[in-house]
């Protein structure tokens, strides 16, 4: 398959923005290193070739081994002039904050906020970072792959006195 | 992590007017039958006014994706049933297909046919129990009796094809479980000639209706290109007069051999979505009736693996719900029978996070009216 035009068009506006590229099953995924990250989103939206202008979903995927990059956190990309679709990739370790593009498609803010939610990904710059599908004062982060099926329940009668504590802690927070 | 959104920060608007008014905080929801389930809108009112809103989901997260995560492949399609529950159907050919897709399986034509012609009937009935749900919050409750009377003649169907009326698990990853029954076919396009005249006369109730034209003109205005940044697809977007249908698109299915229009509206107001999917009703029978004409002979199933396992890889697939767009993303990693990565793209959060700009400056009972027309299913929006 020959590289579209809005890849090569994306490596030449910013050389060092793209470290991999890939096709699979019909789908162009490129990965980004993270200072990048705004950078080459930026561009995919803007350039006139390109012109990413739809942003169908943010989301995220845990691979735990990878100790210095956990996170692959994924943008799937749509234009609605061109009709083409694109995924960009970054890969984050767990301490790592990754830009917002809540600036660049609005559509992002719920989408990131459920990836903070499940994944822990904290994102800067974003205007309401809260949980959205789990309660507010949940504890961990249910799609992590070391988080159990079960819940919580069990991970905490493993350390009895961490739940005694979380408990008073909520009984406080309820009385106030 | 603060309990309370950005709606109850006070505003400074009306500091020094001649009259102290007071902003009210009120819970529209989670129990509110006009929320369509368990949605709950935390309202700052300045009398009827709506200031802001703050949207509040979660209540019916059940860990779908978790849940996939740790269960096989063919175990899943009855998983995807329990996301958009009044279009089932559409989730199950949407899961299927992109697994197909990763595993570069060929679905036979006649299967293909049959995916379609059940995608195009779940939008009429999702657009059914839409119009009801959307005229009863308005006011007008006689549609209400109505769509809910042909929605019923659907599940009739839907029950002799495949055995249950909401969760059909009706697909299997690369073709159907069974054929159609016999005579079916002819049941199904005695339902659209019915189903013709009964647009017309829901048409006839809403339509030129003073009342339901003073409560839906002008009301949620979003232009083209606010919606596409926003994320907003299906009638939601084609009513602020973007062609996108990943139908039209990007087809799969049996889409590319059907001829249809995709409606579009010019104002992008309630009333445009409305006409939107009136009008989709009218297309999806257009559909129903050129694919039960085309319907091939032949094998309903493709060569399936006994042990479906995908490569290591990942995909994304998109499909048009009657929502809106409802993309797949799976990653396989090629060793276990559970995919790595079940993430589904739900058009219904997406569509919802348009409510608070729709709904600012608009009056309390307009807000009902902005839930109905973006048509949301809090099944699928939380999952």
């Amino acid at each position: 398959m020959a590289i579209p035009s809005f890849i090569t068009t994306l490596q030449s506006a910013a050389p060092d923005s793209v470290t991999l590229v890939s096709y699979y099953v019909g789908d162009w995924t490129v990965v980004v290193p993270l200072a990048q990250i705004t950078a080459a989103l930026q561009h995919l939206r803007d350039a006139p070739d390109a012109a990413f202008d739809f942003c169908s979903d943010v989301t995220a995927t845990d691979w735990p081994p990878r100790k210095d990059a956990r996170f692959d956190v994924l943008y799937c990309l749509y234009s609605t002039r061109h009709r083409h679709r694109i995924r960009v990739k970054v890969r984050v370790s767990e301490t790592q904050p990754v830009p917002s593009v809540v600036d660049l498609w609005p559509a992002a803010n719920w989408l990131e906020r459920e990836v903070y939610d499940m994944f822990g990904v904290n994102f800067t710059g974003h205007p309401d970072r809260r949980r959205i599908l789990m309660p507010d004062d949940w504890q961990g982060f249910p799609q992590r792959k070391d988080y159990p099926l079960e819940g919580p329940g069990e991970l905490l009668m493993e350390n009895p006195i961490d739940w005694l504590k979380l408990r008073q802690s909520r009984e406080e927070a309820d009385i106030e | 992590m603060s309990n309370v959104g950005n709606a109850l920060e006070p505003s400074a608007v009306h500091h020094g007017a001649m009259f102290d008014t007071n902003e009210l905080v009120i819970n529209m929801g989670p129990q509110h039958p006009s929320t369509h389930g368990v949605l709950r809108v935390v309202l700052r009112l300045d009398g009827e006014k709506v200031v802001d809103a703050d949207v509040v989901i979660g209540y019916l997260h059940r860990g779908i994706e978790k849940l996939s995560e740790n269960r096989n492949w063919t175990q899943i399609i009855l998983l995807t049933d329990r996301m958009d529950y009044v279009a089932a159907a559409t989730s199950n050919v949407g899961y299927c297909e992109t697994v197909e897709k990763m595993m570069a399986i060929e679905v036979p034509r006649r299967a293909r046919y049959v995916r379609t012609i059940l995608c195009e009937l779940q939008r009429i009935a999702s657009h059914c129990l839409w119009l009801g749900t959307h005229a009863m919050d308005i006011g007008a409750m006689t549609v209400f009796l109505y769509a809910f009377r042909e929605r019923e003649h659907i599940l009739d169907l839907f029950e002799e094809m495949c055995g249950a009326r909401l969760t059909y698990n009706s697909m299997r990853i690369g073709g159907l479980p069974q054929d159609l029954p016999p005579g079916w076919d002819k049941k199904v396009l005695q339902f659209c000639d019915i189903m013709d005249e009964k647009v017309t006369e829901y048409e006839e109730l809403l339509t030129h209706n003073r009342i339901w034209l003073e409560r839906t003109k002008g009301i949620g205005l979003i232009t083209g290109p606010q919606a596409v940044a926003l994320g907003l697809s299906g009638p939601p977007l084609r009513g602020s007069g973007v062609p996108r249908d990943v139908r039209k698109d990007e087809p799969y299915a049996a889409y590319d051999e059907m001829q249809f229009d995709v409606p579009i509206g010019t104002a992008g107001d309630t009333y445009d979505r409305y006409l939107v999917r009136m009008e989709e009703f009218r297309q999806s029978l257009r559909i129903v009736r050129q694919a039960m004409e085309g319907i091939p002979e032949g094998p309903i199933v493709g060569k399936v693996p006994r042990l479906i396992k995908p490569a290591a890889g990942e995909t994304y697939h998109a499909i048009e719900s009657p929502k809106g767009e409802l993309g797949y993303f799976i990653v396989s990693d090629g060793k276990s029978t559970n995919p790595y990565r079940f993430r589904v793209r739900p058009p219904s959060f997406c569509n919802l996070q348009g409510l608070r700009p729709l709904i600012k400056g608009h009056l309390i009972a307009d807000v009902v009216a902005l839930i109905g027309s973006l048509d949301v299913v809090l099944g699928e929006v939380d999952r």
